[in-house]
């Protein structure tokens, strides 16, 4: 799909982050295309700047410089209002502590994103085949704390693409996670990019998970690396 | 889906859920206990002057409505008074305060007179007095006190002996013969007040304005017995509305500081969840929604909680409190207690709340 708009742009991208009084280069002209659809994982070591680009893109931190586009939408240079409606709308969100409200349900967890989003909080036929691919169908009435780190993780998965979001951004989605549980989630990513045509963008220090996606890229000193 | 979370929030911390919305009632509770006081005492107040069954009340001058104390009106001004020709019937009282009771006096009255006046007190058991030392008590201070008919009562380091009960709402809830209180009080010969009964009570104004203007009684207040009950209202004591407003301020400051402190521990212990729910893309208002839905639950909760605890002050009150301080129901009040609580517990969420809107979503999230 050579001619259609990438679904995400980045050009030049710099982020500077104040430690104390020193200000740390942590992105130094980061520039990537990721087709719509595509499965691409950042891999890197620490601190090489992949999760301050997974941070920048999912709109939890402005960038310092150059441009952001998102299905369409300059990111770069909006207000923290601007990057609410992002997450909001275009961006789904999975990290590597799963982060669920521990109060809620499964179910009450992945409704709250569709609340907030404005969205009536049922869903349909289609996404409840979702959560049977993702295998918490019968887990649902139950709180994080009676679940799996695996079955927490398919949870944020799931409240991640409930809105069916332009891009779903996982940040070390099975770094929590046991080898078993680990390839079940990759797997489930991977069957969602293949299935719906879900773009995905994953961050990883793991070749291994990277090795699921169908283009990896490497980050080094801030800089996009090969 | 918004109001499941905030009830699961309240759920998941129920010590600081119980422990708020307590604070919020004994707000509620306080003001409404020190209402229901004033409003009760001086209702009964009230009730007891109009109970006389007089149409004039002549009182010395410059002493308080509240008090009976000063003995000072000479006894042959009734006999003056029984001699107008507007008047019925004339008689008085003496009255003499009782130790260690909180605004409480024994009246000493002409029985006879006094029955005819205000068509006899009405016995409950017992009947006049038959001797020096027989005293009347009406059913609430017998209550209060624990006494019967044949009781003793110790009063001024005298042993009194009770020889009826009556129903409450005339006077006093203690009464003696006239002379007996006047020997107690060192002033024989010597009244508190004096109390008019008209032949035609529709002359009350004119033969108020007689008396007033008679330059023989001038030192002394002349009332009508509606002038006289219309100052047993909060607006005839200036101190006491001012103390009620100070009590309420310093109650909706105590449940403001109390919101304000668990709802600054709730926002500090989740500013995790804050920073999940701003990845989610929910905006500062709708966190601060959140915020103050819970606020609201707690605040509301809190005031029927106070309004039920007031309810439990005034049983105690009325049974265990003593005869003089008659606590009653102000429900009128309860919506302005209960706005009154909600706005000092919104007004202490706010503060949170802007902290919690404020937080940077990636500390949040990194928050443990």
């Amino acid at each position: 799909m050579p001619d259609t708009p990438p679904i995400i742009q980045v050009r030049d991208l710099r982020k500077v982050y104040q430690s104390g009084d020193v200000p740390v280069e942590a992105l130094r002209g980061v520039s990537l295309d990721v087709r719509r659809g595509e499965f691409l994982a950042v891999v890197g070591p620490s601190g090489s700047g992949k999760s301050t680009l997974f941070h920048v893109l999912s709109g939890l931190t402005p960038a310092t410089a150059g441009s952001v586009t998102i299905d369409g939408i300059g990111i770069a240079q909006l207000d923290e209002a601007g990057r609410t409606a992002l997450r909001k709308d275009k961006v789904g969100i999975v990290f590597q502590k799963y982060n669920l409200l521990p109060t809620l349900t499964a179910e009450e967890n992945i409704a709250i994103a569709r609340h907030i989003s404005g969205k009536d909080i049922a869903w349909g036929p289609a996404f409840q085949e979702v959560l049977k691919a993702l295998g918490i169908e019968n887990r649902l009435h139950h709180k994080p704390r009676a679940m799996s780190g695996g079955e927490q993780q398919r949870v944020a998965i799931a409240r991640a693409i409930v809105n069916n979001p332009a891009i779903l951004l996982a940040d070390e989605p099975t770094g929590n996670l046991d080898t078993q549980n680990s390839e079940i989630v990759l797997s489930l990513l991977r069957e969602l990019n293949q299935k719906t045509g879900q773009t995905i963008l994953m961050i990883t220090h793991n070749p291994e998970a990277a090795a699921y996606a169908n283009r990896t890229i490497r980050m080094r000193d801030g800089l996009i690396a090969g | 889906m918004l109001n499941q979370l905030v009830f699961e929030n309240l759920k998941h911390r129920p010590l600081r859920t119980l422990l708020s919305a307590a604070a919020i009632a004994i707000e509620v509770a306080m003001i409404l206990t020190l209402v229901g006081l004033s409003d009760g005492t001086l209702d009964e107040s009230k009730r007891m002057r109009r109970g006389i069954g007089a149409d004039i009340v002549v009182r010395p001058g410059s002493t308080s409505v509240m008090s009976f104390s000063g003995v000072t009106l000479p006894e042959k001004l009734v006999e003056y008074f029984q001699q107008q020709p507007d008047v019925e019937i004339a008689t008085g009282s003496a009255a003499h305060g009782i130790p260690g009771g909180l605004m409480e006096s024994a009246s000493g009255v002409d029985l006879a007179k006094f029955s005819t006046m205000s068509d006899g007190l009405r016995f409950l058991s017992g009947g006049p007095f038959q001797a020096p030392k027989d005293i009347i008590v009406d059913e609430r201070y017998a209550r209060t006190k624990q006494l019967g008919v044949g009781s003793t009562l110790k009063l001024w380091d005298k042993n009194w002996n009770v020889c009826g009960v009556v129903e409450p709402g005339k006077l006093s809830r203690v009464f003696l013969p006239l002379p007996v209180v006047q020997e107690l009080a060192s002033a024989p010969g010597k009244l508190s007040q004096i109390y008019i009964k008209l032949k035609d009570p529709s002359r009350t104004d004119a033969v108020v304005k007689a008396l007033k203007d008679n330059p023989q009684l001038g030192s002394y207040q002349v009332l009508s017995i509606d002038e006289l009950a219309s100052l047993f209202s909060i607006d005839g004591f200036p101190a006491l509305r001012q103390f009620i407003s100070v009590v309420i301020g310093l109650g909706v400051v105590v449940g403001f500081l109390v919101v304000l402190l668990s709802m600054y521990t709730a926002v500090l212990e989740r500013t995790r969840e804050i920073g999940i729910l701003k990845s989610l893309g929910a905006s500062p208002a709708y966190i601060m929604g959140i915020l103050m839905r819970e606020t609201l639950i707690l605040s509301i909760t809190g005031a029927v909680a106070g309004i039920v605890l007031s309810l439990v002050t005034q049983w105690t009150m009325n049974t265990f409190g003593g005869s003089a301080l008659v606590q009653k129901m102000v429900p009128h009040w309860w919506p302005y207690t209960t706005l009154l609580a909600i706005a000092g517990a919104l007004l202490g969420t706010l503060y949170p709340a802007m902290k919690a809107v404020r937080h940077d979503a990636l500390e949040a999230l990194s928050y443990d």
